[in-house]
């Protein structure tokens, strides 16, 4: 089973560090880790792809709920949500493919970002399956590089459990005011 | 949000300017700490100097190794229930600590670690005694900070005193560069916490789970109770014995659960586990509810878990969420303090119906099978040495620390402690050293009880430079030093799993057959190396004894003494701790002989 765990963690130093020693010390498999600041200057928010039964899950979570700094955590894949994943990724584009390539960016509603004469830049947001399928399609041309974001996840509408970060935002302020 | 406790304790004013060594020792004064074990370093110097200016308010004592500070720490936290406080300098003092941040962290001991750091300036460049110890803690500690600036000293200490001590207890570490020691500002001792992720207070059973656990108790026919460091920890040991009162449950406890309830009673199983009594096994094989509380089903209890109460309902409550079901899977999981459910338990459970049936069957096999040795033996085993002496003071209530090995197994088995807090072992990280200076802690916060540290000699020697500790500053331990030559536990393994080959373990000179396992089982006429002049040579009192007739008088003489005092008990190396679970097995692969 494939989970999306959003968690909303203290932005001070080390917390990266210690959830990532954290879930390798303990065995866990991450397939895609996002992090990323919040609208809080004082929250960051961590966003995990995990693959495994509900057993592990619940580990991982209770195990990341445990960290001090790990001030609240989601799994969202339950719930009604949008998930994204950016991705920049270098096509050689030899004489003659350029449009080809051009219009498989149109149908997938990638950018062309970079042109040179011999490759394309190409920027492409979405789902997990859309980007991978949009990489399989490349695969053809030559991919000379390829960049991922890992997967953010946000929950629809105004369903709780996103992590709203409004009453976390009070309780987390400044520690010292200058 | 947690308060600190110590609101009408008497503070400085907080017009003054301080110094941020001065404001950490100040918050630990208002925190209620009396003593510290620390040991000075070039970077924690403003930080002794500090400790000086409140002598009054707080003990310092200097361990002989950064290793004993923390054990020391831990001895007095064990023994207290208090935290504990121990400091060292950066780099090597600060990983000298780490062993017993690791221990405190898996036996969930309330400690805060401070060390000192190079300057802040220096930090990442491989300054003289730099070592990253937060990073190399973070796995290991409950909570850890790295302090830069000196307006964060108070708020820091208050929040690592309030981490280690509530929920499921553990090590904060306080990292402090030696600048930030040195800076100045005017302290807020009432600082705002910084803690939005963590929660104060201790989850609640609800009163639908504690009914369910009612229900599982009525409909039971072989209910065990498996009791363990969590009750210890809540103090929930008295709430523990009125549930058995009420209900007639027999209890075996895990090695950290000792003294959680009588061992004396007759509804006590003893220990369970690898090297727990047959009948508690047994009685956990064949149980149809195993009441888990407090305990982890940790693999030297479980042996083969899947094994591990395969016919048995199990409860299993925690105070840590990530414990239920991380091992076993439990049929009634509840995340809550245990005193609470304890207390809101006895307040509605009844006794299954017609349990005197089980009762009698585990009392059968606790007569058949009791936990014994060679008495006929001419010399003194370790088993005897360890009966006397617990006959011998057992009225003394006294606190008893234990290295790691045969001799804690022996201790678990033959000293029968009614009350908690008075076995301390070093359970989860087992590690060997512990018993000297956890004993100097434990009586440090109790001057005038009696303090014995029941030793091997691998064990004794990896802490042994602390008997200076011991006499030095008047911390009257008594060692019962339990001296077979060897490293028993891993030549037990060897005699068992590995032909008895020697590797290693043999701790006299390489040219004696001991140390290739063809020694005659007695060991040579004098031991190595000579204890009771080394304990001299620090000051403190000691005696060698060789025949089980002079036992009772050299034991009587060790607790008579005044001042710390090493009893060199010349033991047999060829006695095994039986009976033994060999690891991933189960009770049934159970070795008696």
């Amino acid at each position: 089973m494939r989970h999306v765990l959003s968690a909303l963690v203290q932005n001070v130093p080390g917390v990266l560090s210690h959830v990532a020693g954290m879930l390798a010390s303990r065995g866990y498999n991450i397939d895609s880790l996002a992090v990323g600041t919040t609208e809080s200057p004082y929250l960051s928010r961590m966003t995990f792809v995990v693959v495994g039964d509900d057993h592990v899950l619940e580990q991982v979570r209770k195990q990341l709920e445990k960290i001090v700094t790990v001030v609240r955590v989601d799994d969202i894949s339950a719930k009604e949500h949008v998930e994204r994943d950016l991705m920049l990724i270098k096509v050689k584009a030899a004489e003659g493919k350029r449009s080809e390539i051009r219009e498989l960016c149109d149908i997938f509603r990638a950018r062309i970002v970079d042109v040179s004469p011999n490759n394309l830049m190409i920027e492409i947001a979405g789902q997990e399956r859309k980007v991978e399928a949009f990489i399989d399609l490349m695969r053809p041309f030559g991919i000379l590089e390829l960049a991922r974001t890992g997967r953010i996840a946000m929950v629809r509408g105004l369903q709780r459990g996103n992590g709203d970060t409004g009453s976390i935002q009070r309780a987390a302020s400044a520690p010292t005011a200058k | 949000m947690g308060k600190s406790k110590t609101k009408n304790k008497p503070r400085k004013s907080s017009e003054e300017i301080t110094s941020g060594a001065d404001i950490l020792v100040q918050s630990l004064v208002q925190l209620g700490v009396k003593i510290i074990f620390a040991y000075p370093g070039g970077a924690s110097m403003p930080l002794h100097q500090a400790l000086t200016r409140f002598r009054d308010q707080i003990r310092t004592i200097l361990p002989r190794h950064e290793q004993g500070c923390g054990f020391a720490a831990q001895g007095l936290a064990r023994s207290t229930g208090q935290i504990g406080v121990c400091m060292a300098t950066s780099g090597p003092g600060a990983t000298n600590l780490v062993t017993t941040i690791a221990d405190a962290k898996l036996d969930s001991v309330p400690m805060i670690a401070i060390t000192g750091q190079v300057h802040a300036a220096s930090i990442g460049s491989d300054a003289f005694q730099e070592t990253p110890i937060v990073e190399v803690c973070r796995g290991i500690t409950k909570h850890h900070y790295l302090v830069t600036d000196v307006q964060d000293i108070a708020r820091v200490v208050k929040e690592a005193y309030l981490v280690a001590t509530t929920g499921r207890p553990g090590p904060v570490l306080i990292d402090i560069p030696k600048n930030v020691q040195l800076d100045s500002c005017v302290p807020d001792y009432d600082a705002k916490l910084n803690l939005p992720g963590y929660r104060f207070e201790s989850p609640q059973a609800k009163p639908e789970q504690i009914n369910q656990i009612a229900a599982a108790i009525k409909r039971a026919k072989r209910p065990v109770i498996y009791a363990g460091g969590g009750i210890v920890i809540a103090e929930a040991s008295a709430a523990l014995r009125t549930l058995v009162q009420k209900t007639g449950i027999p209890v075996t406890t895990t090695l950290m659960g000792l003294g959680a309830f009588p061992g004396t009673d007759r509804l006590s199983l003893d220990m369970l586990g690898m090297h727990g009594s047959v009948y508690s096994n047994l009685a956990v094989d064949q149980a149809d509810l195993l009441l888990a509380l407090g305990v982890r089903f940790d693999d030297r209890v479980t042996g083969k878990v899947e094994e591990f109460c395969k016919h048995g309902k199990i409860v299993h409550v925690d105070i840590d969420a990530s414990e239920l079901n991380k091992n076993k899977a439990a049929h009634i999981p509840v995340c809550s303090d245990v005193r609470q459910v304890l207390e809101e338990l006895n307040q509605i459970v009844e006794p299954p119906e017609n349990l005197s049936e089980w009762v009698d069957q585990c009392l059968q096999w606790k007569a058949e099978d009791p936990l014994t040795y060679d008495r006929q033996y001419s010399g003194i085993t370790q088993q005897s040495a360890i009966e006397t002496l617990w006959k011998l003071t057992r009225e003394m209530d006294p606190v008893v620390a234990v290295g790691v090995g045969q001799h804690q197994m022996w201790t678990a088995q033959f000293y029968k402690f009614d009350q908690p807090r008075r076995l301390l072992s070093s359970s989860g990280l087992g590690t060997m050293g512990f018993g000297l200076p956890t004993a100097m802690g434990a009586q440090a916060a109790f001057p005038d009880r009696l303090v014995i540290d029941i030793d091997g000699d691998g064990s004794f020697q990896m802490n042994i430079q602390e008997l200076g500790t011991c006499y030095c500053e008047k911390l009257p331990v008594k060692i019962m030093l339990l001296n077979n030559q060897h490293l028993g536990m891993v030549m037990q393994w060897e005699d068992r799993f590995m032909q008895g080959n020697r590797a290693h373990t043999y701790l006299g000179p390489i040219d004696h057959p001991e140390a290739v396992g063809q020694g005659d089982g007695q060991g040579p006429a004098e031991r190595y190396p000579k204890f009771v002049e080394i304990a001299k040579g620090y000051g403190c009192g000691g005696s060698q004894v060789k025949k089980q007739a002079d036992l009772e008088a050299a034991l009587k003489e060790m607790i008579a003494y005044d001042g710390p005092y090493l009893l060199d008990v010349e033991v047999p190396y060829q006695e095994h701790v039986l009976p033994m679970i060999p690891g991933g097995h189960t009770v049934r692969d159970m070795i008696r002989k």
